[in-house]
């Protein structure tokens, strides 16, 4: 196929050309970025949380007196634990992706206060067996044992064997073996004892990319200021029956607080509940993409339409002097996909603009390259897609068109 | 000649009904787009108190004795500060606000408790934020200073429990407590919930919470610590307080301190108090920075917060991008519509018409598509803050299309489509007429 012609053809529609090409730039641009928001939301909403999820749930109470506190876990506990099918029920400050209420900065020196490398992380406050509970799997070190689940008094115990994740640690302590080093949180002071391969924190879309897996692990036992908030494994076949019958008993247990209903749930059901507007915006990116595509497609059948229904005449002086009709609608494919690349071409600048543009306002990863081919083809088969019903009808044209009105 | 060029514009247009739809359908999806987006960045970005936003400032020291290189104070203040500035009284009005969960039941009723949010504040607060009243009224300064057992309740919560009558006088209990109900507000909703936004440059583009309902339950921020006390969450703190939700003492900055300031003297002589206040706390020993007071005015301070959701701007950015790309598109199909009828524009031309008038021709045309188009966008609007209305944000109650808004609905689609008709129109009006007429 020649493109010298359909160069010469093209220059004298430069102003429909640019414009063509102008549409496919914008939405080369948009689609590249569209998708690659949509491949980030959705790994964020994917992110692994190192916790059993299928098979946990938690009952969370408000709105007691402090000097009750330990009263209310102990009939919790046992009046939860009764409930059949129930594996075991725990004592755990804050839920992935539920309630947090560790959330703190913590320091590697005592001294460290002010120096303002205290990375915020949470404090996964535990009572005994919450640890087995939740399924978290140790890298490194050791597993907490009866005895590193220690009464005390106040927010945080002020001495405990701690397990920190391995993003954490990799944070605090880059290429260090993190075994046996300290953190400070105040005064309280923790020694890391084992590594745990992940812990997501409750809130990861809140803190920042790279940052939603620094947790550590404090084991403690019921006090003032860890209760009210348990955590309920059950078998996966039966964790949605458990949970209601533990929402039910819990208003029995304690009259004296309150349930707190939307978080009282499942973790599975607390995860989809912390990604819904995730999920909703994946919504909106994908209806924007097809939308995208329809309009570019409907702006390329448009004009080609035109273009065949203008060059009738000639098309038929073509056919009359030999072409086949192969060669015309081979003529508006190389055409469409001339302009479509040159489209691409411009489309390839803009996406890296929107690119850095959204990566100042929104902190968004820098796009990959492997988003600008698969989107040219996407473009590409799109526009040969489009073309193909005009040019089928303009290979139609008979070439005794050419014979009439000259 | 206009209501001829409507006749030619809508004669042409029947004519070829697919390219008039696709054109139709191009502005509508457009259109519709950008205005739903427009219409929720319109809600949330917009002013909450028009007309006294100018007059309220937030008042910032950095309460921070830790030693440190931080350019911005802390976005609460601790109690003494607080306190210590609000007793000064040097601003026209002046309230300290902090938020608390309570459990709230009815002395005399078996109903299950609830647990609500509380507003402590100060006295002031009412008439500072032009908050409304149903029936009774609020506290006095000599109720803030008895610590007076009195509430103001929420237009919801007196639905709740007294099916909207008129409630003053009852007894509510907060925790262990009772607090009389003195007065009950009209429904209040202002966006954001602007007195208690803090923490924006925290929060990773994820406000949405700061457009939550008011409180439920106000009571005077005295009373408030007494009645609630173990129960205040710190904004953050440098050193644990010894009694968690206890804060009056503690290292923690909790408090939100709003004042009003008449005029522009009063904010420069207000700037200048909260300088010498920080400088005579540095003597003290209390402040290490005392270059870090801030006095932001109301939009200042909700703009320093970042408080629209960056779901929201991100979504309104996509719908313009989404907009251009159909206006793109508009464009070529006018192009390709026009030029099909150069033969009759060559007619028209010929016969004497000038190449204003064919220009005017094609813009009346396209004009009437972005009619089309504008309609079709509005119901497409409607159907997406629909949409939202039943998602589960906070600002969905709030989210409706008001008059302006309907109103820029059609202007941004006639615009959009005589911007689309521009350059069309202009080449079909350079239609040479000789080489049109011998081609027919």
């Amino acid at each position: 196929m020649q493109i010298k012609p359909v160069l010469a053809a093209l220059r004298r529609h430069r102003l429909a050309t640019l414009l063509i090409a102008m549409e496919i730039a914008l939405a080369c641009a948009v689609l590249c970025n569209a998708c690659f928001l949509i491949a980030t939301r959705w790994a964020a909403m994917n992110q692994p949380s190192g916790v059993d999820e299928s098979s946990l749930a938690t009952i969370q109470l408000d709105a007691y007196e402090d000097r009750d506190a330990i009263d209310l876990n102990a009939r919790l506990l046992a009046g939860l634990r009764a409930i059949p099918g129930v594996q075991s029920v725990t004592l755990l400050n804050s839920i992935p992706f539920g309630r947090h209420r560790g959330t703190a900065g913590i320091e590697t020196r005592h001294d460290g206060v002010g120096t303002g490398d205290s990375p915020l992380v949470e404090l996964y406050l535990g009572g005994p067996g919450s640890f087995d509970a939740l399924g978290l799997r140790v890298v490194q070190g050791r597993k907490l044992n009866d005895d590193d689940y220690q009464p005390f008094n106040g927010l945080m115990p002020a001495h405990a064997s701690v397990l920190v994740t391995r993003s954490l640690a990799e944070r605090i302590w880059p290429g260090d073996n993190p075994l046996g080093k300290l953190i400070w949180l105040d005064e309280s002071r923790y020694e890391v004892v084992g590594v745990m391969d992940q812990l997501v924190v409750p809130d990861p879309n809140g803190r920042g990319r790279g940052k939603e897996g620094w947790s550590v692990f404090v084991p403690g036992q019921s006090s003032t200021y860890l209760a009210s908030s348990y955590l309920i494994k059950a078998d996966p076949k039966d964790i949605a029956r458990v949970e209601r019958d533990a929402r039910e008993a819990a208003g029995k247990l304690a009259p004296d607080a309150v349930l707190d209903q939307p978080s009282s749930r499942t973790i599975s059901d607390l995860r989809q509940d912390y990604f819904h507007q995730d999920r909703v915006m994946t919504g909106v990116l994908i209806g924007v993409v097809l939308a995208l595509l329809l309009v570019t497609v409907l702006g390329i059948v448009g004009l080609a339409s035109f273009w065949v229904q203008q060059r009738r005449k000639q098309i038929g002086i073509r056919r009359a002097i030999g072409a086949t009709r192969a060669d015309i609608l081979g003529y508006f494919q190389t055409e469409n996909f001339l302009i479509v690349s040159l489209g691409i071409g411009m489309g390839m600048v803009l996406a890296f603009a929107l690119n850095l543009l959204l990566m100042h306002y929104y902190e968004v990863p820098r796009l990959p390259w492997a988003y600008l081919p698969v989107g040219a083809l996407v473009l590409w088969s799109l526009g040969q897609l489009a073309v193909l019903g005009p040019a089928l009808r303009a290979s139609q044209v008979p070439p005794v068109v050419a014979t009439r009105s000259v | 000649m206009f209501a001829y060029y409507l006749d030619l514009a809508i004669r042409s247009l029947r004519r070829n009904r697919m390219l008039t739809a696709l054109m139709v359908i191009a502005i509508a999806v457009g259109i519709g787009a950008s205005m739903t987006t427009l219409t929720v960045m319109h809600l949330l970005s917009g002013d909450p108190l028009p007309g006294r936003s100018d007059h309220l400032f937030y008042a910032q020291v950095d309460g921070n004795p830790e030693p440190g290189n931080y350019h911005e104070p802390l976005d609460k203040l601790d109690y003494r500060s607080a306190v210590d500035l609000w007793s000064a009284k040097r601003a026209d009005r002046q309230a300290i606000v902090a938020q608390s969960p309570v459990r709230l039941n009815q002395p005399d009723s078996t109903k299950p408790a609830l647990r609500l949010t509380m507003l402590s504040t100060t006295s002031d607060f009412f008439a500072m934020f032009a908050v409304p009243f149903r029936y009774g009224n609020p506290w006095t300064a000599q109720d803030d200073e008895r610590r007076s057992r009195v509430a103001v309740i929420s237009d919801d919560l007196n639905a709740k429990l007294f099916g909207g009558a008129n409630s003053v006088g009852k007894t509510l209990r907060l925790r262990n407590n009772d607090v009389r109900i003195i007065g009950v507000l009209a429904p209040w909703r202002p966006s954001p919930q602007f007195y208690q936004v803090a923490g924006g440059r925290f929060a990773q583009g994820d406000t949405a919470d700061y457009y939550t309902r008011p409180e439920d339950v106000m009571t005077p921020f005295e009373t408030g610590l007494e009645v609630n006390d173990g129960n205040f969450q710190q904004f953050t703190c440098w050193h644990l307080p010894s009694r968690p939700g206890h804060l009056q003492n503690s290292d923690c900055a909790w408090l939100g301190l709003w004042v009003e300031l008449g005029d522009a003297s009063k904010v420069t002589a207000y700037r200048r108090f909260l300088d010498d206040y920080a400088q005579q706390q540095k003597i003290l020993g209390r402040i290490v920075r005392p270059q870090n007071t801030r006095l932001r005015s109301l939009m200042q301070w909700l703009d320093y917060n970042g408080v629209v959701p960056s779901d929201v701007r991100l979504q309104t950015w996509l719908a313009f991008g989404f907009l251009s790309i159909c206006l793109f598109n508009t464009i070529g199909l006018l192009l390709a519509k026009f030029l099909r009828r150069s033969g009759e524009f060559g007619v028209r031309r010929a016969l004497g018409a000038s190449r204003h008038a064919v220009f005017a021709q094609c813009l009346v045309e396209a004009g009437v598509v972005g009619l089309l188009g504008g309609f079709g966008g509005w119901l497409l609007t409607l159907f997406g803050l629909w949409m939202i209305r039943h998602q589960p944000v906070p600002f969905a109650d709030l989210v409706h299309l008001d008059t302006s808004m309907f109103a820029v609905t059609f202007v941004l689609a006639i615009a959009t489509s005589l911007l689309a008709g521009l350059l069309p129109a202009v080449r079909a009006s350079r239609v040479a007429p000789g080489l049109q007429l011998k081609t027919l």
